[in-house]
């Protein structure tokens, strides 16, 4: 579904994604792991088109997108929530979710994903006339990603969904996720929390400084010593 | 006591007129955090439009207002198409004295083409000379038909920001430009249209400010363009809702000033205000301390 092929993009003289390749088939949970500043959040920006790449390629269902805008990679089906969750702090929690949808015109449809969402989210049914920035953290965080699921994607991004999250709510939004994905979506998951990540995983990179260093299924990974003494705590 | 409502019927009067202009700073403050120097300037223009469509085309009050504010919304998005946008991402200081470089071509452009000397909006006729008293307090037709269209336009406005499409997408982009362009929104499109609908108020109140104290000149966007960015520094820069109260109380401030103390004060008391705003509440009377959660 999704390609990038030697990706790679700079900050000015900062080369923060030195040549990386990575690929995301259809239905899968794909996991990008690494250490902070890594580069995976850039890798992220780029395939929704906030960052500008320096050279590679970015393919999706084999339509070359590389330098498609933002908006065009959103009509095309990639959605991203990003990290941080970037809300719309001062609107309502209804509006948000309707920004969600900013491109599409089916409105009976649109009322569908909507009823959707608040039964997958039920506390964001009960704040929609609410201003998203009174929400907590972990509603703050169902709000993002309810507002990307808005768009129907057909790739999901997330950035750091768990972060700054309560370890019971963090396996909520990880078993989310993998409901979503069974519901149809493929994910890319970009996480710093790596055993939570390799569990619902189908594959896993993991990056560090800029470089892919290792690739494999979710279970390999899980097994390695080199990520057990990197990012497993052991 | 008379006099005291009387001052004020004047003040909300003059005070729609800045609340107009400080709609348009505002907005475009909210949207690309500029201080859009030359809008005091496309007010100006709307107002001479105003003028040569009533006294060169003999038009109706309407038709020349609706003209001007077309004219003044072609203005401010060519404004932003051809000085602004192509310093997107220019420090912001490079961008205020390009607004400073507009607003002075604009003012001298003018001058070229109409020449420096005062001009008379033409004499009302019909409805538009009639007064009625309260009392002793008298209010004209004109008052009525400025705070009358004023309250229209505000409507209006607050309407396409909450309820619309694009102003939902205006609010967005204020708020979080990438977050924005992650829902599919065109940021360039909604900054564009944020110029639209600043400079269409701007427009109104340039003709508006003509039938009320008649004389027009090529510099008569410069003080109220001042007052009316005071007025939105005191409801809180970026806060529509804000920009509406400053606008109404710099309005009438200024009137009783003149009223009961001095007039040669009166501009002198309205920046006293921006002072004391910058010193006491920066963020002004509408603005929040933002905090963000984690
Ligand atoms: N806007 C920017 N300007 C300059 N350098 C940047 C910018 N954004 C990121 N970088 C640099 O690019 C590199 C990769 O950053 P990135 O945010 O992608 O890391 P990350 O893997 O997401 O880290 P984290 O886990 O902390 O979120 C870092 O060295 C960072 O300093
Ligand atoms: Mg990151």
């Amino acid at each position: 579904m999704l390609e990038i092929t030697d990706l790679n993009v700079h900050f000015g003289v900062i080369h923060a994604i030195k040549g990386i390749s990575i690929k995301v088939n259809e239905g899968e949970i794909v996991t990008l792991i690494g250490a902070n500043g890594a580069g995976k959040t850039t890798t992220l920006r780029t395939v929704s088109g906030l960052k500008k790449l320096s050279s590679g390629t970015i393919t999706l269902n084999g339509m070359d997108i590389t330098h498609s805008s933002a908006q065009d990679r959103v009509k095309m089906g990639i959605s991203h929530v990003p990290e941080g969750r970037r809300i719309f702090s001062t609107m309502t929690v209804l509006e948000n979710l309707e920004l969600g949808a900013y491109l599409r015109r089916d409105k009976s449809e649109i009322a569908k994903d909507l009823s959707m969402v608040y039964e997958r989210f039920p506390i964001l049914a009960d704040r929609k006339k609410q201003a998203a920035g009174t929400l907590s953290g972990g509603e703050q965080q169902m709000l993002a990603m309810g507002r990307a699921l808005m768009s129907r994607p057909k790739l999901l991004c997330l950035d750091e969904p768990s972060m700054g999250l309560a370890p019971l709510l963090v396996q909520e939004i990880f078993d989310i996720i993998r409901d979503i994905n069974e519901k149809g979506t493929t994910i890319l998951l970009v996480e710093q929390n790596a055993s939570m990540a390799l569990q619902i995983a189908n594959r896993a990179y993991v990056m560090e400084t800029g470089s892919i260093t290792l690739t494999g299924t979710g279970a390999e990974l899980m097994q390695s010593d080199d990520i057990k003494k990197a990012y497993l705590g052991g | 006591m008379e006099q005291f409502f009387q001052q004020i019927i004047n003040g909300i009067s003059l005070g729609s007129i800045y609340a107009l202009i400080a709609l348009g700073y505002t907005m475009v403050y909210g949207i690309i955090k500029l201080i859009n120097f030359a809008h005091g300037d496309v007010y100006m223009v709307g107002a001479y439009i105003g003028y040569f469509c009533m006294t060169s085309f003999h038009m109706g009050f309407l038709p020349s207002l609706f003209i001007a504010m077309t004219f003044c919304v072609i203005l401010g998005v060519a404004i932003e198409k051809i000085a602004y946008k192509p310093l997107r991402n220019a420090t912001r200081i490079a961008v205020l004295i390009t607004a400073i470089g507009v607003s002075l071509f604009i003012e001298y452009g003018t001058m070229f083409f109409v020449k420096a000397d005062v001009r008379s909006y033409p004499p009302l006729t019909g409805l538009l000379v009639k007064s009625f008293k309260l009392g002793d307090i008298v209010i004209t037709m004109q008052q009525l038909l400025i705070v009358g269209i004023t309250v229209i336009l505000m409507v209006l406005l607050q309407f396409i920001v909450k309820r619309t499409r694009i102003g939902k997408a205006m609010r967005a982009v204020s708020l979080d430009k990438e977050a924005a362009e992650l829902m599919g929104i065109n940021v360039n499109t909604t900054i564009s249209f944020t110029f639209v609908l600043g400079s269409a108020l701007a427009g109104a109140a340039g003709v508006l400010v003509g039938i009320y104290y008649n004389s027009i000149n090529p510099l008569m966007g410069i003080m109220p363009g001042l007052k009316a960015f005071v007025a939105a520094v005191f409801g809180g820069i970026g806060i529509i809702p804000g920009a509406m109260i400053g606008g109404y109380f710099i309005g009438t401030l200024e009137v009783m000033v003149s009223g009961y103390g001095n007039s040669m004060f009166r501009d002198a008391v309205v920046f006293a205000v921006l002072i004391l705003i910058l010193i006491v509440k920066p963020s002004g009377l509408l603005g929040k301390e933002t905090r963000e959660k984690v």
